[in-house]
């Protein structure tokens, strides 16, 4: 079977197979053995199905087109294509042979499974786009996924029974006593898996945006897992709202690019009947014409020009795109559609200012966390960055390097005094999703994905080691931890495994743990930047400084949990090591941690790999921006090389070592007293505990205000509107009093008289009616008598004439 | 009745002259006059319920007479293309149906009889309004 046939069969059956498990457990999960047992089972034979048909699509791949080392600076990379064109589609690759010249874009096969609609310009479709990246995603997210589904089938085993939730107090002083819900759990991840899948195998924007917006509903649902826990329902509804202001400016980029553009496609689709292929996204923006570089498309020249248009006749219009592109016009529009893209981004990739709903997302149960919050949900905005980078300017870039660096800067600041074991992860998690937004700014954008692949692994295994800890002492606060590597050695031991991943520990030059290679690259690209752009060192500053505090937060976390003597002994005797079908995937991702990064003699590894993904026209770097003054953006292979990586390696080395010492001097040997150090710098300390207020700031900003104006609009309602009603209401009252009245008094008065003066009547009638039969006779005789005189009175007539 | 009464008031005067005069139609309507008011005089004075049937036949009667008067050919226009028994027709049929009448009106009172052991009228107000 040709492969461009067969990497959608196999890629859309992963994807779909969650959707049947959501739909059986949907309808048929309660009746799924006593409780919903078996509920588990379906969704992860569903995931296992994903997986496995994920790995056979990998090795499809890996046959068709071998990972080899990229030939940097020898004229190409990835040289492993066999003519297939950038953007290829079955139908429409082989004749555009591009050869191996640097303009060739990725290999990549696109296309559409199904139009939802078709008309005029307007196409929207369901469809694929299959590179590396694609392929790579699907193996992660579904081996992730798996994992997960394994561990939550031991981590949710209170759920098959009646639950009484200690932390839900009712109003007559008990706690709630409710069904386990454990097919429901297992439902909204199997959604969740195809909705992910989704948005990775998404062949146009259209597509990700449905899928984009199914993965929030999905982590509503997930978070808000106990929603009768306050706190849990706050919390899904904060992720849930935050999510809507950052798909507010995804909203405003794809309209930018759909009204210039007219198309959300990522590739070419062909049209078919030897017509040339409607252009996609990629190709408008970078066109194969001028060598892949980025200019603003002719839609949006026009589009800005608008006015120009008008005035030229139609068929010279074409003659001064050019001209108008040189003036710069339109340039704003693809900045904006850049920028609004990754405002969705920011909102599902919690980077700042909307990076708050993430640490409250851990209300829900820990897999969720894990699985969501930490490997694959959040990941999709960092992912959606990487697929869309052809599209990007220097100038979004830059934003999003700052936005990157901001990110990581005030998350790991905040890691540094949180005292949840979940909440540290999870402010590690957002500071680590500003690493990758910083690597993809500062045009690292194999670095990026790369660490989003990487940290997929470890940050999900520590996850699931933080789940195991909570699991075995039914406490989040660490302070109450201390010295459980005793009781649980192999959940301490894979920790200890992902913390070193995420902080990048390894042997200088020789070899390290998965976070190290990745970690380094994009240490090492920043630097490059950095030196090529003076003005924007800081980006550099802030990941060395990032790499320092997450050595300091990670091993904090480790020292405070594992080392050292119990703190409470009432959590210590409790605690006990989790059974094996969560110890399981912890061993497995541990594994993964370490060995994720590495690449084999020969080069097969995730970075080459990546490589073969690489958007056209990336790989020899960038120069240009208009916004924020002219920017440089250095190759990303150069950052391999000489001068910069090895100070790169040095930096992160030192700094990681740093951190791990300072941490090991104030929680292992313990010379150096946190209290002592937060009672110095206390106004710090307070600020950095207090989460840099942004939670404050934001109710005073807009829940106050919002609250406020709602409060004047029931004001209003209850005040003004309701007062009108109520007046309406009471007039017509009252005039319907005076109808009353005029009915009763006149209408019934008068029918009531013409009623009493007939009764009247008869009374006086009847007694004539005496019953005496002579009496008859006599009346009728008077009668007739008196009727005769009268006549003969009146009348004078005679019988005879 | 009005001719009835003027017959009456005519006769008051020339009564005796009437009674040797040529038998007419006044002497038929002066018969049945008679008969009506002893038929009413009886109906209203009598209070054995048998009495008053009694007057009531007397009345019909006199009706009877009068119909039967008024057919005469004296009375009739020249030429009517009618066979002119009309007064006779009407006259047999208020026979026929004072029968139907007495038989009812007997019965009534029989019942009375058997209820009340008596067949005086004035004992009879049951239907007093």
């Amino acid at each position: 079977m040709d492969i461009a046939a067969q990497l959608p069969l196999l890629l859309g059956l992963a994807w779909l197979a969650p959707l049947v498990s959501f739909v059986a457990i949907l309808f048929f999960g309660p009746r799924m053995g006593p409780h919903g047992r078996n509920a588990a089972w379906v969704a992860t034979a569903a995931i296992v199905t994903s997986l496995v048909l994920s790995l056979f699509a990998a090795g499809t791949w890996l046959g068709a087109h071998p990972v080899q080392a990229a030939h940097h600076g020898a004229g190409g990379h990835g040289d492993g294509d066999h003519g297939e064109s950038h953007a290829a589609d079955a139908a429409g690759h082989a004749g555009h042979a591009s050869g191996h010249d640097e303009a060739h874009g990725p290999l990549a096969y696109a296309g559409d499974w199904y139009a939802l609609y078709e008309g005029g310009a307007l196409r929207l479709t369901i469809g694929w786009y299959i590179d590396a990246l694609t392929v790579l995603m699907f193996v992660v997210v579904t081996f992730i996924a798996t994992c997960i589904h394994v561990y939550a089938s031991g981590y949710m085993h209170d759920e098959l029974h009646d639950v009484t939730d200690h932390e839900v107090h009712l109003s007559g002083g008990g706690h709630l006593h409710r069904p386990g819900r454990f097919p429901r759990f297992f439902q909204a991840l199997s959604l969740f898996c195809f909705s992910m899948l989704g948005i990775v195998i998404a062949g146009n924007l259209a597509m990700v945006f449905i899928f984009w917006e199914l993965v929030g509903i999905c982590s509503w649902f997930l978070i808000g897992f106990y929603y009768e826990r306050k706190s849990a329902s706050t919390a899904a509804n904060k992720a849930f709202i935050v999510n809507r202001v950052g798909d507010f400016g995804m909203l405003i980029g794809l309209m930018a690019l759909w009204g210039a553009l007219g198309t959300l496609h990522f590739a070419d689709s062909p049209v078919g009947g030897g017509e040339p292929a409607r252009p996609g996204l990629f190709s408008l923006v970078r066109p194969a014409a001028g060598g892949h570089a980025i200019q603003v498309p002719d839609g949006m020249v026009k589009f800005a020009a608008a006015a120009e248009v008008a005035k030229t006749p139609a068929a010279e219009v074409a003659g001064k795109i050019d001209g108008w592109r040189g003036m710069g016009l339109g340039r704003w529009l693809l900045f904006t559609a850049g920028v609004g893209i990754f405002c969705g981004c920011v909102g599902k990739s919690a980077q700042f200012p909307l990076f708050v709903w993430l640490p409250d997302a851990m209300e829900g149960p820990t897999p969720v966390s894990a699985l969501v919050h930490s490997a694959t949900m959040v990941a999709a905005g960092v992912y959606l960055v990487g697929r869309f980078y052809p599209v990007l300017t220097p100038d979004v870039l830059l934003v999003i390097a700052y936005v990157g660096a901001i990110t990581l800067f005030i998350a790991a600041t905040i890691a540094l005094v949180a005292n949840d074991i979940k909440r540290v992860l999870a402010y590690s998690t957002v500071s680590q999703l500003g690493y990758m937004m910083l690597a993809l700014g500062v045009g690292g954008w194999s670095a990026g994905l790369f660490h989003l692949v990487t940290h997929a692994f470890f940050k999900s295994l520590l996850f699931l080691c933080s789940g195991s800890v909570i699991h075995a002492c039914h406490t989040n606060d660490m302070r109450k931890m201390g010295g459980l590597a005793r009781v649980m050695p192999w959940t301490a031991g894979t920790m200890l495994v992902g913390c070193l991943a995420i902080i990048g520990a390894g042997i200088p030059f020789v070899i390290g743990l998965s976070g190290y290679y990745s970690k380094d690259a994009i240490l090492a690209q920043a630097l490059s930047f950095a030196q090529a752009n003076p003005a924007h060192s800081i980006l550099y500053l802030a990941v060395a400084g990032g790499a320092f505090l997450t050595a300091f937060y990670m091993f904090r976390l480790w020292f405070m949990t594992f080392a050292g003597e119990p703190r409470d002994h009432h959590v210590a005797d409790h605690a006990h090591e989790s059974p094996a079908v969560m110890v399981a995937p912890l061993v497995v991702l541990s594994v993964l941690a370490v060995v994720a990064g590495w690449t084999l003699p020969g080069g097969f590894g995730l970075a080459n790999l990546l490589e073969q993904a690489r958007p056209a026209g990336t790989a020899e770097g960038m120069t240009g921006g208009f916004a924020f003054g002219t920017l440089v953006f250095p190759a990303e292979h150069l950052s391999h090389e000489g001068a910069i990586h090895v100070t790169a390696t040095l930096t992160a080395f030192a700094t990681a070592l740093a951190g791990v010492v300072l941490a090991a001097l104030m929680y292992l040997v313990r010379i150096i007293s946190p209290a002592v150090v937060a009672t110095i710098l206390r106004p710090a300390y307070a600020f950095l505990a207090g989460r840099w207020y942004f939670d404050e700031l934001y109710h005073a900003l807009f829940v106050v205000p919002v609250l406020g104006i709602a409060k004047l609009a029931s004001g209003t309602d209850r005040g003004v509107i309701d007062r009108i009603i109520d007046g309406l209401a009471w007039t017509a009252r009252q005039l319907a009093g005076i109808d009353a009245w005029i009915d009763r008094t006149l209408v019934d008065g008068l029918v009531n008289a013409t009623a009493t003066a007939t009764w009247n009547a008869g009374l006086e009638l009847k007694k004539l009616q005496t019953g005496h039969l002579r009496q008859y006779v006599m009346f009728i005789v008077v009668g007739t008598v008196a009727l005769f005189v009268l006549a003969s009175l009146l009348f004078r007539t005679s019988i005879a004439g | 009745m009005s001719g009835m009464l003027g017959s009456t008031a005519a006769i008051v005067g020339p009564m005796f002259a009437a009674t040797t005069a040529d038998v007419s139609v006044t002497h038929y309507l002066v018969v049945g006059a008679i008969l009506f008011t002893a038929g009413i005089v009886c109906m209203a004075v009598k209070r054995n319920a048998l009495g008053v049937l009694m007057g009531i036949e007397l009345v019909l009667n006199g009706a009877n007479v009068n119909f039967v008067a008024f057919a005469s050919p004296y009375l009739r226009g020249q030429g009517a293309p009618a066979l002119g028994l009309d007064g006779q027709v009407i006259a047999l049929f208020v026979i026929l149906l004072a029968a139907a009448e007495a038989a009812v009106a007997l019965a009534i009172t029989l019942n009375f009889y058997n209820n009340h052991s008596t067949v005086d009228v004035d004992r009879a107000d049951d239907l007093k309004g």
